[in-house]
């Protein structure tokens, strides 16, 4: 079970977070067509490799932040809040 | 029992001779020593066949004298498949022989070999596929022959424990190399785990001469003294996985049968040294051909001499010591043939046991063979940590990659080279030194010493002794076209049993090379996989361990009848009985139900009207003080998530509602937006489900009853429909009441601190006793709801029903800015060809469709019965359903497929609601 470093808590099994996704922005409501809007919806780029997500310390703090995850190798790095800026106070490697 | 075997006292024998243990064999009176294991007891006596084998039912006897070991695997009480080779003697024991029918001297099955061409490689493939239907016949007598113990299902051994466990540096294998590792990384400031699978730490030191008992006694005394090294023995590291994430099997634990350690290191070194593999040829089955440690452990761990004429087959040192093991034992030395220089083993004979071996250039009388050819290095974890060992000709072994493994990762002791013991020592040093800090500084890599590649001899012979599984099946499967590692392995089974290959993968690479004219190392190996090691399902599984939630009330709901609802974590009353007069008492007079599971949550903030605008599909921005608002939630494709209703208590304080069910999800929702889209919103939340209790009192007498037992002003002009009201119930303050009315009749729902709960309740129904006041259950409410027309999400909705498909049009406002799902609820109402909500009353009033029937027309099905009862107010059926839209005008009549094949007719009703389709009970 891989660890996965929690900004507030440090680094815990990756069992008490909820995975939230690819960090994908949620288009305006008034004005996306329904191709953009399922794009939001439904579609993932699911990258071998780097990618930036959204997890859930569920188990744990309940905060809501973004990492980038090696997804061919669990490497993290660049961990940070919510709206996905990586925060460099927090960046580094989860091993 | 005499124990004619048994030798005089050995320098480093792990028996206590003062103990004498007595116990079952097959039914006999048997004895042995307190320390023995259950074959060395038994072979001290003489015994020298311990099972039959998987497939052919041939005797099989000891080969490596270790938990390993495949011959001896036997049935201890109602325990199957123990290691008798490791499990150690314990008085009264009742141990038989498993496999072997009628007994392990005349075994009827042993024919089997006789026909062993039907049973070769891809037997049950080629015989059993066809026809298909004949499977199940073939199965049920296939089983009567295959292996393994019985069990009992009152079998009890005990609890099995988990353990989590967090250090510096975990050390798989407690040899010398893993002691010295494990005293390094100790010295260095290291927590360590040292996880050892036998008895006692030591390794092959244990069975090793004068200088290595010394070494053994310094090392195991230093580890003693460590104060930052905890040992596990009797324990195996079964898996690792990411992050050094490691399953440790604790094979004996005080007061438990057997314990699941789960320990994250920041280090792992991997010691496990290596494991002696067996010669492949005729007769290399036979009771009384041994691996040389296994007769170096039954001399100097159990004093039990091994046969009484000896024939030796030796290519190393290991060979060697073990020859002189013998001649000190006592034993007879036929023959020492040495494959150093040339000499080749060409087959053994004998019939329930070995009576004579033919060399290359000689046969010579003898009961017992040893074999001394090479090893395998089990590197099981390092795989697991992603390395791909390579092959070297020139050692004829495997070794890992070590400069492929992950950080963290740390090979020593055999697994990493060879050298005399003090080199192994000071390889682990510097190896356990490093881990502490996770780096590789100060380790040096291990030589390679030049060993002869000897596999298999000119006969056929056994490949697994587990599976039985001959040089020949081999053959076949390559001829087949079976050719690679992977593929052969699968096809004929080979290192697929017990053992998991750790005696016979190399061999069956080695063949399948030679037999393909690929090199070894161009070859592979199969992958190892956890466990490492054979684990019992009752170590996985552990202990139950399942929290259940009752609310403050249960002590009344049990004392008077609740039927128990599992509804999630929820242990919720059904009914109390007589679920259709619940219903009647609600709607004549009041009843009271316990509600305590509904989801609720504390909101405080300037920015919470905010917050449930985009969260709900209705306006809440004009929510006043003292009200109350149903509200239904979607998600962002338009699908129906959860509902409840929402009182704004204060100008910037609101307590929501969820489902039950949704409780926790809806807690997430609420925080995920807030903190993902809106963290410049300040709203508190704060979860406070079971910080109050909650009943529901409904019924056109409920407003009497609340009267007698709370100030708060209930006149209806004051405290309206739909409103709220904060104060005093049956004495308890910060008591909050809304008025709402999901069973459709007068209704207060009452939240309380959770603590006073059970005063409340007893309360009501003391004080509304002359009124008739009865508890009812979720079985009523289910009844008292459908009749009147309101749905629940999760029931009358699934996971594709989206808001206009569930009756919320009267709730949807897409003109508000912006809401969760709006843009899929804009698309849905532009096409509105979408299923709808729709009540049905079946034309025969007194059939009740189950839920789920379908409903079906021109052979297509258009529908579907989400919720149906028998209403006991109206006396005839009342259903919900999920209808296509061009059949769900009232008045319509629709087909309604019954489970049994029945069909019936139903009418769509005007409205969603039976009884009080004007809403006017709930209002008064």
């Amino acid at each position: 079970m891989m660890l996965l470093p929690c900004p507030w808590c440090g680094p815990r099994n990756v069992t008490e977070f909820a995975y939230r996704g690819e960090n994908i922005a949620r288009p305006d409501p008034n004005t996306a067509d329904k191709a953009t809007w399922r794009d939001y919806l439904y579609y993932r780029s699911n990258r071998a490799g780097w990618e930036r997500e959204g997890w859930f310390h569920r188990a744990g703090c309940r905060q809501f932040f973004s990492i980038e995850r090696n997804r061919t190798t669990n490497e993290t790095r660049g961990v940070g809040t919510p709206d996905g800026a990586g925060d460099a106070a927090h960046s580094g490697d989860s091993r | 029992m005499t124990a004619p075997m048994r030798l005089p006292s050995q320098p480093g024998e792990v028996i206590d001779r003062t103990v004498p243990l007595m116990f079952g064999w097959n039914g006999r009176a048997a004895s042995g020593y307190a320390g023995d294991t259950i074959t060395s007891a038994l072979a001290a006596s003489g015994e020298r066949v311990f099972s039959r084998s998987f497939k052919y039912h041939r005797p099989r006897g000891i080969l490596t004298a270790a938990f390993d070991d495949p011959g001896c695997t036997v049935q201890v009480g109602d325990e199957p498949n123990v290691r008798a080779a490791h499990r150690r003697l314990a008085a009264g024991m009742d141990v038989r022989a498993e496999n072997a029918w009628p007994s392990l001297k005349y075994d009827v099955k042993a024919a089997n070999q006789l026909v062993g061409r039907f049973l070769g490689a891809g037997f049950y493939y080629k015989t059993f596929i066809s026809p298909q239907r004949l499977w199940p016949a073939y199965e049920s007598v296939l089983r009567r022959f295959s292996a393994g113990g019985s069990m009992s299902v009152d079998a009890r051994r005990g609890d099995y424990d988990k353990r989590y466990v967090h250090v510096d540096v975990l050390v798989a294998g407690g040899g010398p190399a893993g002691m010295a590792a494990a005293l390094a990384a100790a010295d260095a400031g290291a927590s360590v785990l040292l996880v050892e699978q036998e008895y006692d730490l030591g390794g092959h030191l244990r069975y090793g001469g004068a200088a290595e008992l010394a070494t053994l006694r310094e090392l195991r005394d230093r580890v003693a003294a460590a104060d930052a090294i905890e040992v596990l023995t009797d324990s195996v590291a079964i898996g690792r996985y990411e992050d050094n994430w490691i399953a440790v099997m604790q094979r004996t634990a005080a007061g438990v049968a057997e314990r699941l350690v789960k320990a994250r290191a920041r280090s792992l070194v991997v010691a496990p040294g290596l494991i002696e593999r067996p010669y492949v040829f005729a007769g290399n089955d036979l009771p009384g051909v041994m691996l040389s440690t296994g007769v170096r452990r039954l001399i100097n761990l159990y004093a039990v001499k091994p046969g009484l004429r000896a024939a030796a087959f030796i290519a190393n040192e290991a060979g060697d010591a073990a020859v002189e093991d013998l001649r000190r034992a006592g034993v007879q030395i036929a023959h020492v043939a040495d494959a150093r220089r040339g000499t080749g083993l060409v087959h053994a004979t004998g019939r329930g046991g070995l009576r004579s071996v033919r060399f290359s250039d000689r046969t010579v009388e003898a009961d017992l063979l040893v074999t001394a050819v090479g090893w395998t290095a089990p590197t099981a974890l390092a795989s697991m940590a992603g390395d791909r060992p390579e092959f070297d000709p020139g050692a004829a072994r495997f070794f890992p990659t070590v400069a492929e493994l992950p950080g963290g990762i740390y090979c020593t002791g055999g697994l990493a080279g060879d050298g005399s013991l003090d080199e192994l020592v000071g390889h682990a040093t510097a190896v356990g030194r490093a881990a502490a800090t996770r780096s590789r500084v100060g380790v040096a890599p291990l030589p390679h010493d030049p060993h002869p590649a000897l596999f298999h001899g000119p006969t056929d012979g056994f490949v697994d002794l587990c599976e039985d599984v001959t040089s020949k099946d081999l053959a076949t499967a390559v001829a087949e076209g079976y050719d690679g590692a992977e593929l052969a392995k699968r096809y004929t089974t080979s290192t697929m049993g017990p053992t998991q290959g750790k005696l016979e993968v190399v061999n069956t690479i080695a063949m399948i090379a030679e037999l393909t004219g690929r090199g070894i190392a161009e070859t592979g190996t199969t992958t190892w996989r956890p466990p490492y090691a054979p684990v019992t399902l009752g170590a996985l599984a552990g202990r139950t361990f399942e929290p259940v939630r009752y609310s403050p009330m249960q002590p009344w709901h049990s004392a008077h009848g609740a039927k128990p609802l599992v509804a999630g974590a929820w242990i919720r009353p059904d009914h109390y009985g007589d679920p259709a007069a619940e219903v009647r008492a609600v709607r004549s007079g009041v009843g009271i139900i316990d509600v305590t599971p509904i989801g609720k949550l504390d909101l405080q903030g300037p920015d919470v009207a905010k917050l449930l605008n985009l969260l709900y599909v209705n306006k809440w921005s004009k929510l006043g003080i003292g009200r109350v608002r149903y509200g239904a939630m979607c998600a962002d494709d338009g699908v129906v998530f959860d509902d409840g209703v929402t009182g704004r208590l204060a100008e910037d304080h609101y307590l929501m509602s969820t489902t039950s069910s949704g409780a926790a999800a809806v807690w997430e929702w609420v925080e995920n937006w807030l903190q993902t889209e809106h963290p410049e919103w300040a709203v508190h939340v704060t979860p406070v489900t079971t910080s109050y209790a909650s009943i529901n009192v409904a019924g056109p007498k409920s407003r009497e009853l609340i009267a007698r037992v709370t100030d708060v002003d209930l006149s209806p002009d004051d405290f309206g429909y739909m409103h709220v009201r904060t104060g005093r119930v049956a004495g308890v303050e910060d008591s909050v009441l809304w008025r709402i009315g999901f069973t459709g009749e007068l209704s207060y729902e009452l939240h309380v601190p959770g603590a006073f709960g059970l005063h409340v309740w007893e309360t009501l129904l003391r004080e509304g006793a002359d009124l008739g006041v009865r508890a009812f259950g979720v079985e009523a409410q289910r009844i008292l709801r459908l009749e009147k027309g309101h749905l629940i999400v999760g029931q009358d909705t699934d996971g594709l029903t989206r808001g206009f498909s569930a009756g919320l049009d009267w709730a949807i406002k897409l003109d508000k800015d912006d809401f969760v799902g709006k843009p899929e609820l804009v698309w849905q109402g532009e096409r509105s060809d979408h299923p709808r909500l729709v009540g049905l009353a079946t034309v025969d009033p007194q059939l009740v469709p189950p839920e789920a029937s379908q409903i079906v027309a021109g052979g297509e099905i258009v529908g579907r019965v989400t919720s149906s009862r028998m209403s006991p107010t109206l006396r005839r059926s009342v259903c919900l359903a999920q209808l296509a839209d061009r059949l769900a005008r009232p008045g319509t009549t629709v087909n309604v497929r019954l489970p049994d094949g029945r069909t019936i007719q139903a009418r769509v009703t005007d409205g969603l609601a039976a009884v009080d389709p004007d809403g006017k009970r709930m209002r008064v």
